[in-house]
């Protein structure tokens, strides 16, 4: 603009939007595992990975196999899944539940804010005792724990979720002289939906944890026990095998719930 | 049926809002608020459709709506208020589902109202679809389905870019000819009012009251683009307004 400087070649003016919106690259999540896992065994087979350190994948692989083929795989896995369908059924129903009355009822508000904030940070695990002096050993106290798990952050993330339900289509709603139970039925609760799927995500893997924990503390079968009992033995392809398992189901979890969104939130887009 | 303010009054704690508004809403006719903004035109609005209650003074409906209406005092908001998981069909059943109209009968209502704004073709669209003047022919057709007996406008069209502003008026124009419907319509602007209203009414700044009452005789098919007498009328309201509005800018600065 000013003439004090000597013209100079003109520049392409740098690009310096994009980003900040991730798209769906399905085969990089897939190919990271990979990765790890190939460098793992080359390691393991090399010995610069002791075996102290890390089994070898394929030995964790075999040990898969002989889960299965022993019956012994879903003789722990079927219990565990259903401890963690109850629990987390429970848990995430009375969260949703409980979440969208603090959404739309200042005393629910008033009275549940405060004691849901009073029992997030218990750590859920050390109240496994009291739960089993009130269930008792069985199947109960495992469903309580998984449940109060779950309920807690269910809770906070459907609460938020209604209030950042757009006030605007609420007066609409009313406007047309909609009944009250068609308000929260067709409107407040839709549009709570993306926040009430993002929390169950955290939800359903806190449940996964409080699985365990609980099983480690008193089951026969189940693969909290199947871990305890292989990690009391130093038995790493075990342990492994166990944990992969834990991993799985928190991928199908996880995935399960991608395809709810896709399917309840398509209008998102 | 005709709606009438009976000298309301209404504060927001120690703000007063409006003060002594008396007017009457004719059947039949498109009554123009006008008024610089934050005189309290959409709380005016509000308050003859019921959702806020006034600090005094009454809103009285004259008369019975007519046969077959569902939901007398209807709105059309300036943010459309669609709901963005239901398709423009699903957004007129919703208003119709709780008046226990479903299948054949609320099809054949859906398909008259989107026959009536244009959207036949898009009854399936989801709103993310739909431009905006789109959305809001949405919302008018959402609003002839429950066929009020007095429609409420809050600036339907200021969110609109003014080429799509005109074919909405054009619509509106030609929805009202073809099926007079009443309409309390609220906007900032004055060439939408002195192509739409039939009377419209001025407003001080805050608080609100009634600054004078322009009649237009003009039927609304005739009112076009650029016509002398409307400009005349437009140019009289402007500088009503003028002073006014430049004085509620500046009390917004004093604030
Ligand atoms: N719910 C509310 N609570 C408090 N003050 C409000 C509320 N709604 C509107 N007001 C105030 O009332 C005045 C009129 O608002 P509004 O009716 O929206 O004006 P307009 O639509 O004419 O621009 C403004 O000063 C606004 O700040
Ligand atoms: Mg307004």
């Amino acid at each position: 603009m000013s003439d004090a400087t000597a013209p100079t070649q003109p520049i392409e003016v740098r690009f310096r939007g994009g980003g900040f919106a991730p798209k769906a690259r399905r085969w990089v999540g897939l190919f990271v595992f990979v990765l790890l896992i190939g460098i793992t065994e080359i390691g393991t087979r090399q010995g610069w990975i002791s075996s102290l350190t890390l089994p070898k994948p394929s030995d964790v692989l075999a040990t898969f196999g002989e889960l299965w083929e022993s019956g012994l795989l879903f003789k722990h896995l079927l219990p565990s899944l259903s401890r963690l369908a109850v629990g987390a059924a429970i848990g995430a129903s009375i969260g949703i539940a409980v979440g969208i009355m603090i959404g739309l009822f200042s005393y629910v508000r008033a009275g549940m804010v405060p004691l849901v904030a009073a029992i997030f940070p218990i750590p859920k695990i050390a109240l496994l005792p009291l739960f089993v002096i009130w269930f008792g050993i069985d199947e109960a106290s495992k469903y309580a724990l998984i449940a109060f798990g779950t309920f807690t952050p269910t809770v906070v993330a459907t609460y938020g979720a209604v209030d950042n339900v757009d006030r605007s289509l609420i007066r609409m709603g009313q406007s047309f002289g909609l009944s009250w139970l068609s308000i929260v039925r067709k409107i407040v609760l839709p549009g709570a939906m993306p926040g009430i799927l993002s929390g169950l995500r955290i939800s359903l893997a806190i449940a996964i944890i409080l699985l365990v924990a609980a099983e480690m503390l008193g089951a026969e079968y189940g693969i909290g026990a199947y871990i305890l009992e292989a990690g009391s033995l130093y038995d790493l392809e075990r342990l492994f095998a166990g944990v992969v398992i834990l991993s799985l189901l928190g991928v199908i979890l996880s995935t399960v719930i991608g395809f709810i969104e896709r399917r309840l939130l398509g209008w998102r887009a | 049926m005709d709606i009438r303010l009976d000298a309301i009054s209404h504060s927001y704690g120690d703000t007063e809002v409006l003060r002594d508004i008396s007017l009457d809403i004719p059947n039949g006719k498109i009554v123009c608020l006008v008024g610089p903004s934050g005189c309290g035109k959409s709380t005016l609005l509000r308050l003859i459709g019921g959702l806020e209650r006034a600090s005094k003074g009454r809103v009285l409906q004259l008369g019975n709506p007519p046969e077959g209406c569902l939901n007398p005092l209807t709105y059309v908001f300036q943010d459309f208020a669609l709901l963005p998981w239901r398709s423009v069909q699903g957004n007129i059943s919703l208003v119709l589902e709780d008046h226990g109209i479903n299948g054949a009968q609320a099809d054949a209502i859906i398909a008259d109202v989107l026959a009536r704004t244009k959207l036949s073709d898009f009854s399936k669209a989801l709103p993310r679809q739909l431009s905006g003047g789109m959305k809001q022919r949405v919302a008018i057709a959402r609003a002839l389905a429950v066929k009020p007996a007095v429609m409420l406008m809050d600036e339907p069209l200021s969110a609109l870019d003014s080429q799509t502003r005109e074919l909405l008026m054009d619509d509106l124009v030609a929805l009202w000819t073809r099926q007079s419907f009443t309409a309390a319509y609220v906007t900032h602007n004055l060439a939408e009012a002195v192509r739409l209203g039939h009377r419209i009414v001025v407003l001080s700044r805050r608080p609100g009251e009634v600054h004078e009452i322009v009649e237009i005789d003009m039927p609304l098919a005739q009112r076009s683009h650029g016509n002398a007498k409307l400009e005349q009328t437009q140019k009289h309201l402007w500088d009503m307004m003028r002073d006014e509005a430049r004085a509620a800018d500046e009390e917004l600065l004093d604030v």
